[in-house]
Formats: structure tokens, sequence, C-alpha cells
């Protein structure tokens, strides 16, 4: 009696072993391509990067290995902190407008009403179409003499602009664009928050005749708080990186107007081709990236933070 | 109980919230009709002021100019190819990999796919453009195709590593009792499940692809761009008319509009599950 009752666990464990065994290493085959692809166009490319970095190596001369040299230079050159300077406030505008707006879509969308499938098909057509094709269009629309936005301004009694033609108004004219474009992926993602939130507190809140306001203020923004985070987080990264959008309408003018980050590594790289100091230029730009989105999750812990000790 | 007040509330909510639609979808439906409407327009009628919004006579002249330029067909062809080849590929080595990854559990791995999605397009081309200098492939369209598939690879991984953890396992694990193996299993039982997952990579991977401009500028030359490089190109050199130019704007993205209008649920699926893009 007792060894079968001793015997039985064992054999149940015999039973599980080899499937347990056979499982981890046989998927791996299914990885194997894509990781060879993933090595050759995302590994390869950043280490060699890195590498390139730390040389002078500029199109048809001899490379020579120059350590940090390429990262002093940046601290120094004019060109490269103006361009930072340009990347946070077009950032900053890129984040919070379509934040705001695209919250807003995303209740008013969140609402039933007669096509709100097909509306909202037509709000996210910005962020598909094709950004030089839209940029193409902006170009004409901002254009001073011809251009339709200083016609409307006209209609309701505002001076004609320059919008992306002068200095002070470039980057302004840009980000109006950019929010224009991608406000929609905030709705997107506050749509969903939306759609997990239940439908209890605002019973109660219309039982107490709250306000729509103050039904939006108390309950649905905490609520989405996580995926306005979401979003806001997304929307840095595209926003820091943005590039097909100012590179077709301005090019980074006018002068250096709006010339970001990016605009100035093309320059450096493909204009110049001066190809060590550009590499720098990428290795920094990503740090600072990982830099904004870890001040940016800093913040949200932050923020859980007191809400939880305030709470308390 | 006062039926009156209440209808009129109810009304005042409605007329708020269809004004709220129209001031939210107004930029978009405006942006792509004056769009229209300016590649619809001899150049008369587009440097006029005020504006002209519907044209007496249409200029339909400016979409026959753009489709009977021979480079603009070759470029035509050449996006087809990058594009096609890029997700084509993509889903060959992705699909199985977001199998893998998603039933190995192997999370972290995922780090890679969201390093691929921070770093800035531009980090790519330098040492890839140096590679393809090297291999004597620049002039020909692989350098694109190639490096499409960093904006493509890392959509179809994100989004069927996504799919492949929602499937039910039980079916598989039969098939495997049963003696299939593993490969038997992902290409008889999970594969045939993933489909619509697979739709959804298929869609974002070609949108994504087929607006690329930034690698094109660097990699294409005359006889290699792609569409958008393409208009770029029209605008800083050859056309200065507004007409042609915006009726070229509209060829290059009209795809992709169609697109977002027909698999809508797939697109905000996508963009919504890993809220990825490419570039």
């Amino acid at each position: 009696m007792s060894a079968l009752t001793q015997s039985t666990p064992a054999a149940a464990q015999s039973d599980a072993a080899p499937e347990k065994a056979l499982r981890p290493p046989s998927y791996w085959p299914f990885v194997v391509p894509a990781l060879v692809v993933v090595l050759a166009i995302i590994i390869f490319p950043w280490v060699f990067t890195i590498w390139m970095s730390l040389n002078e190596w500029k199109v048809g001369s001899a490379t020579t290995f120059v350590g940090a040299s390429n990262y002093l230079r940046l601290t120094s050159d004019p060109r490269f902190l103006e361009a930072v300077g340009h990347t946070m406030v077009y950032t900053l505008l890129s984040v919070v407008l379509p934040l705001i707006l695209g919250t807003f879509a995303a209740v008013v969308f969140h609402q039933k009403f007669p096509g709100r499938g097909f509306l909202r098909g037509v709000f996210i057509m910005p962020m598909m179409a094709t950004p030089v094709a839209i940029a193409l269009v902006w170009t004409m629309m901002f254009h001073p003499q011809l251009g339709v936005l200083n016609y409307l301004l006209s209609l309701v009694g505002i001076p004609a602009q320059l919008w992306v033609f002068h200095p002070a108004t470039v980057i302004p004219s840009l980000v109006l664009v950019e929010t224009w474009q991608w406000t929609p992926l905030v709705m997107l993602i506050v749509l969903g928050g939306l759609a997990a939130i239940p439908s209890e507190p605002y019973e109660s809140a219309q039982i107490d005749g709250a306000s729509l306001w103050q039904v939006f203020r108390f309950i649905t923004l905490p609520l989405i708080m996580p995926f306005l985070f979401i979003a806001g987080m997304i929307r840095m990264i595209d926003a820091v990186k943005s590039f097909d959008i100012i590179f077709a309408i301005t090019q980074g003018g006018p002068g250096s107007a709006s010339e970001t980050i990016n605009i100035y590594l093309y320059s450096v790289a493909f204009t110049y081709y001066d190809l060590g100091y550009g590499s720098a230029i990428a290795v920094v730009f990503f740090l600072l990236i990982i830099l904004l989105a870890a001040v940016m999750l800093y913040a949200r812990q932050r923020m859980l933070w007191t809400e939880i000790t305030s709470g308390a | 109980m006062n039926p009156g007040h209440i209808n009129l509330r109810q009304i005042v909510g409605r007329i708020g919230l269809w004004l709220s639609v129209l001031v939210i979808v107004s930029p978009a439906i405006l942006f792509f009709l004056w769009m229209a409407s300016l590649s619809l327009k001899f150049e008369v009628d587009n440097a006029a002021y005020p504006p002209v919004f519907i044209p007496e006579r249409i200029a339909w002249k400016n979409y026959a100019d753009v489709l009977a330029s021979n480079r603009f067909m070759t470029y035509f062809v050449n996006s087809l190819i990058v594009t096609g080849s890029a997700t084509l590929l993509a889903l060959i080595v992705g699909v199985p990999a977001g199998y893998g990854i998603a039933r190995m559990a192997a999370h972290k791995s995922a780090i890679v796919i969201l390093i691929a999605r921070i770093t800035p397009g531009l980090s790519y081309l330098i040492p890839l453009f140096l590679l393809f200098q090297w291999l004597g492939l620049l002039g020909t369209l692989v350098p694109q195709i190639i490096i499409h598939l960093v904006v493509t690879v890392p959509i179809v991984i994100w989004i069927m590593i996504g799919y492949f953890e929602t499937t039910p396992m039980e079916l598989e694990e039969a098939a495997l009792i049963d003696g299939a193996t593993r490969w038997q299993v992902f290409r008889h039982v999970a594969l045939p499940i993933a489909r619509p997952g697979i739709a959804v990579a298929f869609i974002l991977a070609v949108i994504f692809s087929w607006n690329n401009f930034v690698f094109g500028i660097v990699l294409a030359g005359r006889e290699t761009r792609t569409l958008p490089v393409a208009v770029y190109n029209m605008i800083s050199f050859d056309q200065l008319s507004w007409g042609p130019l915006a009726a070229a704007a509209l060829i290059v993205t009209l795809p992709v509009l169609l697109l977002t209008v027909l698999a809508q649920r797939q697109i905000v699926a996508g963009l919504t599950a890993g809220a990825v893009k490419g570039g």
C-alpha cells in the first residue's frame, strides 16, 4: 500500500517532465530568422554607430580614432545647442496640444451618434496619410499671399501671417500640422481607456446632479490618467523624432529657425557627410529621448505617490 | 415629471454633441477637400484671391499629366516593389517570431522592439548607408527594401506577440499530444486562427512602409525613388504649379486613405494594441 502511494507522485512527475523539458528550446527555430534580421538591421547599426561616433569619419577620406572628441565638439556647437532648444519647444507643444484636443475628441467619440464609425475613420485619416503629401498641401495653405489660411484669418478679421516663412511663427505653424496629424492617435488611446470605465460612477453622479465638467474632472479624468500617460509618452517619442513634416515644409528654415536635432543630424550626416560627428549626434539624441522618457516616468511615479499619500 | 424640460435638455445636449463633432472632424474633412480642390483647378484658379473652392472648369488634366509622365509610373512601381517586399519579408520572419516569443513568454526580448521604436530612423541610415556602399548595392532597390524592414519587422513582431498571447493554447496542446510537430502545430493550428492578427500587421506594415520618406531621400537615386521621395523632389525641382503637385500628392496618399476607411477596425485595433508607428 505504502509503496503504491509513494510511486504515484513520482509517476506523475515523470509524465510531466518530458513535456516541460521539450517546451522551451523547441520554439527557438521560430525566432531565429527574425533574430538574424534584427541583429543585422537594428543591433548592428547601433553598435556600428557607437564605434563611428568615436572616429573622425568623413565620406571619401581616411578614418581616425579620436575618442570622445566628437562628443566634446557637441557641447560647444551653437547650432546643435540651438537645435536642442527648438526640439524641446516643438516637443512640448506637440505633446500638450494633441493630449488636450485628443481627450476632448475621445469624450465626444465615446458618445453614441449616427455616422460615428465613418466619422472616426475620417478623423484618423491625417495620421495615416503620407506625411510628405500632407506637408506639400500645408505648404500651399501657409503661402502668405495665395494660401487659404490667411484668407480664412481675414474672414474673422485677423491680419495675414507669414506662418512657416517667419522665424517667430515657424515652430508654432509646424506644431499646428503635427497636432492636426497626431491628435487622432491620442483620441484612439484615450477612447480605449473610456471604454474600460464602468457606468456606475456616472449614474451616481447624475443622481447627485453633477455638471458635465465636474463629471469629467472628478470621474473621467482620474480614470483615464494611465491612458493619457501612455499617449503622452508615445507622443513625446514621436514628436522628438519628427522629421518628414519639418523637412518637407521648411528643411529647418527660415535660416535655422526650425532646425531640430533630427534635421541637424540629417545635414551633418548627409549634406556634409561628416558621419563620425553625425553618429555622435545620433547617440546623444537617443540618450536624450531615453532621458525624457525617464523624466516622464518619474513624474508619473511622483504623481501616484502624492495621490496615495494625500489619500491616506 | 416635466417631459418638456427633459426634451429641451436632450435637444440642447444633442446640438452640443453635433457641434463638437463638427469642430473635431472639420479640420480633417476641410483639409482633404481643399487638397482635392487644389488638384482639380487650373493655375488661374489656384492663384486667385479670394481662393476659389469649386472651380467652374475642372482640370482633370492635372491628373492626366502626372500619370502620363514616365517617371511617375516608375516611381509607383518602385513603391510597390519596396513596400511589397519589405512587408512580405517582415511577415515571413515576424509572424513565426511573434508566435515563438508569445509561446516562450520571452517578454524581455520585446525590449529590442521598443528600442527600435524609440530610435530615430536616421540613426539606422548612417551605418547602413556605408554598408550598402561597401556592398555596391546603391543604385538598386535592394537597400531600400532592407532598410524598410526596420519599419515593418518590429510592427509585425509586436502585433503578432500580442495576438498569439490571446489565442487559446488548448487546440495546440491537443495537436502536440496527437504527435504533431511544433511546426505542424504552428502551420495548421496557430496560423489559421491568427489570420485577423496577420491582417492587422499586414495593413500597418504596408501603410508605414508606403509613407516612409526619410530612408528614400538618402538611399534613392534618380531611378530608384519611391513615391514620397518623388513628390518631395517635385516640390524642390521640377514642378512649380500647384495643380499637378496637389494631384501627385493625392495620388500618392490615396491608397493609404482608402485603406484607412476600409480597414478602419484593423488599424484602430493595431494602433491601440501596440501603438506602434514606423520611422
